[in-house]
């Protein structure tokens, strides 16, 4: 695996207007806007996916495995979040879901929370076993990433567990190993709510090599899935899945792992909500959490951006689910034996390497990011400090360090333009070169405009 | 480089701020996250104090390539006695200040304990300076 950092977006520059938002949204100031299309900076960004829920014209792409890519194996098997089978609506059985998977092309069908039973029990020894607070929790990859690049201090208070879909993919894979099948013939496709979760796959942290062979976004399965139930026949239900207890369902929901652990416990969802309260803790100004449960999305996975139905209706679906498991008990469920097993080669495969800070610095050497600095503070008096974005940086500060990291020039700021007495033409070709050739002329099919649509 | 903060005696919302913002400084820096640590600690400390104790003040701090040195001056009752304000656990804090969950005595010796050289220059009824000093090399 390469170290650089992979990234699940795109921009479809055919798409993009350059218009900004999802500049501004950016938490870690990742985008700029370059010949009137966004950029996305690869070091910077965590695949939290602002960006993409800001963009008024749906320009950013994710990445995903064609379907078609499941034929590559003989025992194709679809790893499933309770939040997909959240998606559908309440006239659609869980059973036909799995029909309508299988009728897709996949041998197998697991739900990832499997376990979180597991997981759960490790996460509490971990909180006794180890002292660092607050401990955090790995689950969600945007907030990792995000510690990882603006909080590296707080790389050491992490929790060094996989998450349930890699486990559940290492019991999975085991038990098809022992049934005799080869290796390479069974494959792994994660079905993810997110593009964290893609990202943390195809390059992951704390480990060497994701057991994760595809990845396929909810959205897109939702979709098929709807397509076959609408036009298929017989769709039945399938028996065959495993039964989920009430931690399980709600893992992925807010609190879902906080209300499992220790003494004072907090659940932030929200990647700004988590930026500010993560700034609040490096700062020493909160020093009494003993775990915090960290996750990008408003309402944690219910929100993720791939998902296909409303947030609020993916979390009522699960919360019902959740109290209706908690009165059936359900005949699949493992046995004292087979539990025991599971948990012993679990126990063996749990473990994440440690996870390095990468944060963004001025300079490797301390002596020339100083100067750097002070760059940039000489920059700041001439900046006017509205931070409208004209520049194509996020906002002035980030035009001076972009200039004092010889990346844009001053004279991007049209107010220095201005000031400065540019002529007419050289401010024309600069603001070309940052906003493109055409983005200037006169057009009525833009959004909003006299004949949008044409 | 010099980096100035104001600092409002009873203000304790935003006591914090010069800590914040030497820290993000530092981080740009790339100094050791340890060492920043160590330097946050302190100069909060020495925030909370004047916002307590002293009327007004300002933080003023020089980096350069080797050291950051932070001089913490206000205007306010100064300190009578200063090895004594040093000891583990002695306050005058206010009942009031107490009840925000400040006043253990603890601030002075922490600043101490995180700083690599700390002086305090104290006029009764004029004010205070604190002096700490940082290293950056591990
Ligand atoms: N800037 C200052 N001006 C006047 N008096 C001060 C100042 N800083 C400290 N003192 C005096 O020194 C005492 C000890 O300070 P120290 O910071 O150790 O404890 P504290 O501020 O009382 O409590 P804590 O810091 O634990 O909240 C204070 O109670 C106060 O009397
Ligand atoms: S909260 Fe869940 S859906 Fe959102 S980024 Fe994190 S893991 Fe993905
Ligand atoms: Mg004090």
């Amino acid at each position: 695996m390469k170290k650089t950092f992979h990234h699940a977006f795109g921009v479809d520059k055919s798409i993009c207007v350059g218009c900004t938002h999802c500049m501004k949204v950016c938490p870690t100031q990742a985008i700029r806007i370059r010949g009137g299309k966004a950029e996305l900076m690869a070091n910077r960004c965590i695949d939290c996916g602002e960006c993409y829920r800001a963009c008024p014209v749906h320009a950013f792409k994710i990445e995903e495995d064609d379907l078609s890519a499941i034929h590559r194996f003989k025992v194709p098997v679809a790893l499933v979040p309770a939040v997909m089978m959240a998606q559908f609506p309440d006239n659609v059985s869980t059973g036909q879901i799995y029909q309508a998977i299988h009728k897709l092309g996949f041998s197998r069908v697991f739900e990832v929370e499997q376990s979180v039973n597991f997981l759960k029990e490790k996460m509490m020894e971990y909180q006794q076993k180890n002292a660092a607070r607050p401990l955090i929790s790995t689950f969600c990859p945007a907030t990792v990433r995000l510690i990882q690049v603006r909080f590296p201090a707080l790389t050491d208070h992490f929790i060094l567990l996989k998450p349930p879909h890699d486990l559940t993919a290492e019991l999975v894979k085991n038990n098809l190993l022992n049934e005799g099948h080869d290796e390479n013939e069974i494959g792994m496709f994660y079905i993810t709510p997110c593009a964290a979760k893609i990202a943390a796959i195809k390059s992951p942290v704390g480990e060497e090599k994701s057991i994760i062979d595809g990845v396929i976004n909810i959205d897109s399965l939702f979709n098929k899935i709807m397509y076959l139930l609408k036009n298929e026949e017989g769709i039945s239900a399938a028996d065959e899945r495993t039964h989920l207890g009430a931690d399980a369902i709600t893992w992925s929901l807010t609190n879902g792992e906080a209300k499992h652990m220790k003494y004072t416990t907090l659940a932030i969802d929200g990647i700004n909500n988590v930026d500010e309260f993560l700034e609040k803790l490096e700062n020493e100004e909160i020093n009494n959490v003993d775990f915090l449960e960290l996750r990008a999305c408003d309402e944690s996975c219910a929100g993720g951006i791939l998902c296909a139905s409303n947030r609020f209706l993916v979390q009522g679906r699960l919360l019902r689910r959740a109290s209706l498991s908690q009165q059936k008990t359900n005949n699949k469920s493992l046995t004292g034996k087979e539990k025991t097993e599971a948990s012993a080669f679990l126990e063996s495969k749990m473990t994440l390497d440690t996870i390095d800070a990468r944060p963004v610095k001025l300079d490797e050497d301390l002596g020339t990011a100083l100067k750097k600095m002070e760059r940039i503070r000489e920059l700041m008096c001439f900046l006017p400090g509205f931070d409208c974005g004209a520049c194509g940086s996020p906002n002035c500060r980030a035009l001076a360090e972009d200039v004092a990291q010889k990346r844009a020039n001053i004279s991007n700021c049209i107010f220095i333009q201005h000031t400065s007495l540019i002529d007419r033409d050289h401010a024309g070709r600069i603001i070309q070169k940052i906003w493109g050739d055409e983005s200037l002329n006169k057009d009525c099919s833009k959004k909003g405009a006299k004949h949008e649509g044409n | 480089m010099e980096l100035k903060y104001k600092i409002q005696g009873g203000n304790f919302n935003r006591a914090g701020y010069a800590s914040s913002e030497v820290k993000k400084v530092l981080k740009q820096l790339n100094v050791d996250p340890k060492i920043i640590k160590r330097i946050v600690v302190a100069l909060y400390e020495g925030e909370v104090n004047i916002v307590a104790h002293a009327f007004n003040g300002l933080a003023t701090v020089t980096i350069d390539a080797e050291k950051i040195k932070i001089v913490l001056k206000d205007s306010g009752p100064g300190i009578p006695d200063v090895e004594k304000a040093m000891e583990l656990g002695f306050t005058t804090a206010s009942p009031a200040v107490r009840e925000m969950g400040f006043g253990a005595g603890m601030g002075l010796p922490n600043m101490k304990k995180n700083s690599d050289f700390m002086e305090i220059l104290s006029t009764v009824n004029v004010g205070t300076e604190v002096v700490l000093m940082n290293y950056f090399s591990k």
